[in-house]
């Protein structure tokens, strides 16, 4: 378990250090900004659609994010390193995901918050917009391991691991998405939390064995 | 040799008719040899010949396309050695010691190693700069210091002295020599002759 | 059959006659099925002469998951025994399933101005396509980003097993938010619903996708083949 915390909290050091969630913030500030201004002002209008565009918003945010999660570790030889830990290369990569959740995911989580409210949500429903924004990201990130790691040895990989990966982002935007406008909140946030822990599933191992390639 | 160093399962490489290869070319034909406890390997070839190949090879990240490569010295072969190759693994971000505190993590090593590494690579005055102020040679010793950060029995130096002064060729020739005497076991691919002399020489030609 | 045909050699020996063979089936299933579909048949007493477009649809969806389930096969056994061969099969068959999701959509897309009155409806089954769409266009862009044949094709394996995966969890959640979006499906055919004067040229169109995606995907093996084979020539009149 050890290599897991020292991995965890050298990337979340250097995540911090290159800035931390700032720039994934802005972002995605900017982009809820730009729903009003592509749909109109009108109140009833946004209140009826807007609030589920936070989605798109984090989605994208989570998206910029992803080039250089492995593509550094192996452009300076960091993963060969990983490889010769004791933890398995799996364990590692969750490490890293967790660690991009803490730094990314969560802070675009609380800022669903006010986003939501400047797009008209009910204020009832903020909370429950919030828990499923940190649920989503997380589905988000561990679907995003696996666009990252098969991406990793592509320059200017950006718009590709964006295709490879936005299909996949489907099943969280739609839960998401219903949490958001208010249907079904209590199924649609289980099964947002199914989505999460599957793609925390999947992701690191889909990545640890697109990873190992790389190396090759 | 002396093999009555810490490592008590003898490190041993077994290495038969391997073959390597990048696509279609064929870098390595059928090269065996074995190599045991207080051993110091040297490879030998010119560029581009596999010799990183072969050390990738050795280090279990490579697939060989055909014959066998054993590893003994740890219950798992990952376990048993230290990879420093090309790409030093470093963060420019980080500061010297924050490497070697994530290390002592990764590889599960003590911190009383993990604070004496810096201080046997000679890097006891840089522990707390970033290391993308450090200069070629400083960040080449701060990754060579993983050699005694964690103890590993089987190490595996792709140009281990490439960027280092005459002072760090020293101490990398004397960081080579307390290991086979401690019984371990060296594979280095050089341009140049590193200093300790080797008990065997392969030469790869691609 | 396919152990033996595991084989580069005795694969193109046995291509060299097979594509040819099934490209003629294709062209004689497209002969029969072609007019039979869209002369021959009944029309719908609900849709009319439009329920024609389905006999070049419906196949089109069918074999556009067989195609991406062929390839998942190819896949896992490239990436488990490392067979060069499966990982040609699995490259060459993607623009052929690509190929097979865009007709599907336009062909949706065109049934639906006359059915539906619009171009485009959020259908479930039609959103559920153009994921698998997208899904088939990342997959070739991966294929095309990387310089190493090799590693390009173990990693293209991954990501089309992890879509296999993802498939049906993409299909679930598009029609949970189709249902929650409108009450009922529109449209309604495939399915066992259907007539038995309709399910002999749907048959036959369905026969007719399937050869040609097999003389398709052969002659684009043995492209590949040829390619590599030219390029492993160079790489040998390079060094000497």
């Amino acid at each position: 378990m050890n290599a897991f915390v020292a991995t965890f909290r050298r990337d979340v050091a250097l995540m911090w250090a290159g800035g931390g969630a700032l720039a994934p913030l802005g972002f995605f500030l900017g982009a809820t900004m730009l729903v009003p201004l592509a749909m109109g002002p009108d109140r009833a209008l946004l209140e009826s659609a807007g609030p589920p565009l936070v989605w798109i918003a984090a989605a994208l945010a989570v998206l910029a994010t992803l080039e250089r999660l492995f593509q550094a570790d192996l452009e300076d030889g960091s993963l060969d390193q990983m490889m010769l830990s004791p933890a398995p290369l799996e364990a590692l990569v969750l490490a890293k995901g967790a660690a991009m959740w803490c730094v990314i995911g969560l802070p675009l989580a609380l800022a669903g918050a006010p986003a939501a409210i400047a797009l008209q949500a009910p204020p009832s429903l903020v909370p429950a917009i919030v828990l499923s924004l940190a649920l989503g990201t997380a589905a988000f990130i561990g679907v995003g391991l696996i666009g990252a790691a098969v991406t990793a040895g592509v320059k200017r990989g950006g718009v590709l691991i964006a295709l490879i990966v936005l299909p996949f982002f489907a099943p969280p935007i739609i839960f998401g998405s219903a949490v958001a406008g208010g249907d079904e909140v209590g199924a649609a946030l289980s099964i947002l939390a199914g989505c999460a822990l599957a793609a925390l599933a999947l992701g690191p191992i889909a990545a640890a064995a697109a990873l190992r390639l790389q190396a090759e | 040799m002396s093999a009555s160093g810490p490592f008590q399962d003898k490190p041993a490489l077994r290495v038969e008719s391997l073959t390597l290869s990048r696509g279609e070319r064929i870098l390595v034909r059928a090269l065996s040899f074995d190599a045991g406890a207080g051993e110091y390997v040297e490879v030998r070839g010119g560029n581009g010949s596999g010799k990183t190949t072969l050390l990738r090879a050795l280090a279990g990240f490579v697939k060989p396309r055909a014959g066998k490569i054993a590893v003994e010295g740890a219950e798992e072969p990952t376990l048993a050695l230290h990879y420093v190759g090309h790409l030093n693994g470093l963060k420019g971000a980080a500061t010297a010691y924050a490497h070697a505190q994530h290390w002592a993590g990764l590889f599960g090593a003590s911190a009383a190693r993990r604070d004496g590494a810096l201080a046997r690579v000679g890097l006891t005055a840089q522990a707390e700069l970033p290391v993308r102020v450090l200069s070629q040679g400083q960040a080449r010793r701060l990754a060579l210091a993983r050699l005694v950060l964690a103890p590993r029995p089987i190490w595996l130096l792709d140009e281990p002295a490439a960027a280092l002064d005459a002072r760090g060729r020293e101490m990398l020739s004397a960081l080579i020599e307390a290991h086979r005497a401690d019984g371990g076991l060296v594979v280095a691919a050089v341009h140049d002759a590193l200093g300790p002399e080797p008990s065997q020489t392969l030469t790869v030609t691609a | 059959m396919l152990t033996y045909l595991a084989n580069p050699a005795r694969f193109m020996a046995f291509s060299a006659w097979a594509a040819p063979l099934f490209f003629g089936l294709a062209v004689i299933a497209f002969a029969v099925g072609l007019p039979w579909a869209l002369a021959f048949s009944p029309a719908d007493y609900q849709q009319g002469e439009t329920v024609r477009i389905m006999y070049v649809h419906v196949p089109a969806a069918w074999w556009s998951m067989g195609v991406y389930a062929f390839m998942g096969v190819a896949s896992f056994v490239g990436l488990v025994w490392r067979h060069s061969l499966a990982d040609v099969a699995a490259r060459a068959a993607a623009p052929i399933g690509a190929t097979f999701a865009a007709v599907c959509l336009i062909t949706g897309s065109l049934w639906g101005a006359p059915t539906w009155g619009t171009w485009w409806e959020w259908d479930g089954r039609l959103t559920s396509m153009l994921a698998l769409f997208i899904i088939y266009l990342g997959y070739i862009a991966l294929w095309s980003a990387m310089d190493d044949e090799e590693k390009a094709a173990r990693l293209a394996a991954i990501l089309c097993l992890v879509g296999l995966i993802n498939l049906p969890i993409i299909k679930f959640s598009v029609d949970w938010w189709s249902t929650l979006h409108q009450p009922a499906s529109i449209m309604r055919s495939g399915g066992s619903a259907i007539h038995p004067s309709m399910l002999g040229p749907l048959l036959t169109m369905a026969g007719a996708y399937l050869a040609l995606f097999a003389a398709l995907l052969m002659m684009n093996m043995r492209a590949a083949i040829f390619r590599r084979r030219v390029e492993a020539a160079r790489m040998r009149g390079g060094e000497a």
